[in-house]
């Protein structure tokens, strides 16, 4: 996967958490994934269609994402794992929203998904032949992985030089 | 943070529909709504949805997410608007392109802000909105903006 198509998701979930959460969020471990994504704690996933397809998916630990929703929504005491289940959809939206943007300010046209929650223990299955990047972030509430298989649908005339698609 | 109440025309509350298909972000906006001295007038989660309460409310400021199940935001300003021009609508969205965002004016939103939404942008861009009494047709919107 290219460097250029994953940066914008980097920054944009290290904006939001800043945002959001009032911390910091640093990139703790880099690894690659062909198969099923398992999930660590409450994830939600977005489709991306168009100029650039695949799928991001969100995933944060139980800790975090209840820490998240207390963090944006003010609340206070016990948090129902649906309310969390919201929260990390919602972060999703915006960490997707914002990097998408960017890539579309690059001229990529594309179309975003609303946000799905994924409560499954089996796995998550990846976009067909699309190899996913999972970036693990240590925030000091927890930790926050980024699933990332995205790709250019096609090759594009014109493309900026940083930006040249590769896909065959 | 403290806000001034906000105000409009001589209504003692100023009236809010909000729309987003996430509940927690529609909780999140009506928090910050009722910060503000205003008043929930109703709920929505789809544009389909939103163009019917707009009719049973019709509310002062409608925030209104674009990326929703059955009909996106965009599409639901272009009904609101086309039934009542004097609709005050502000787009609420993590996805800030540009395209998304001229099309929403052209079709007779008001602003726009992206998510993560600061309370305090927020308020100034409804005082701003809520103040700018010239009813934006869907083709002045489009004027302006090209």
């Amino acid at each position: 996967m290219k460097m250029e198509l994953m940066q914008p998701f980097i920054n944009s979930l290290d904006a939001v958490i800043a945002e959001t959460m009032g911390c910091s969020a640093e990139i703790a471990d880099v690894t690659m994934e062909e198969g099923n994504y398992k999930r660590t704690g409450i994830a939600a996933l977005v489709g991306i269609s168009g100029e650039i397809e695949g799928r991001v998916i969100l995933d944060m630990e139980m800790a975090a994402a209840q820490q998240a929703t207390a963090d944006i929504a003010g609340a206070e005491g016990s948090l129902s794992e649906e309310t969390a289940r919201e929260t990390v959809c919602e972060l999703t939206n915006m960490v997707i929203g914002n990097a998408v943007t960017q890539l579309n300010n690059y001229g990529f046209k594309f179309r975003v998904h609303p946000p799905e929650i994924y409560a499954l223990d089996a796995g998550l299955q990846g976009a067909a032949d699309t190899e996913a990047v999972v970036l693990r972030f240590e925030t000091p509430k927890g930790a926050v992985y980024l699933n990332i298989a995205v790709r250019y649908k096609q090759r594009r005339s014109g493309d900026r030089p940083g930006m040249i698609a590769l896909c065959p | 943070m403290e806000f001034k109440p906000l105000t409009c025309e001589d209504k003692p509350k100023v009236r809010f529909l909000v729309v987003d298909d996430s509940v927690f972000a529609r909780k999140n906006l009506c928090k910050m709504v009722q910060a503000f001295g205003g008043e929930i007038a109703g709920e929505a989660g789809d544009g389909i949805a939103a163009i019917a309460e707009y009719a049973n409310t019709l509310p002062d400021i409608v925030l209104m997410d674009i990326t929703m199940p059955k009909m996106e935001g965009i599409e639901a300003v272009e009904h609101i608007v086309r039934d009542h021009p004097e609709a005050r609508i502000v787009m609420v969205s993590s996805v800030g392109y540009q395209d998304n965002i001229l099309s929403a004016l052209q079709k007779g939103a008001r602003h726009f802000v992206q998510k993560p939404v600061k309370p305090e942008a927020l308020y100034e861009i409804i005082r701003y909105v809520l103040n700018d009494t010239v009813a934006q047709t869907p083709a002045t919107a489009g004027e302006v903006q090209s």
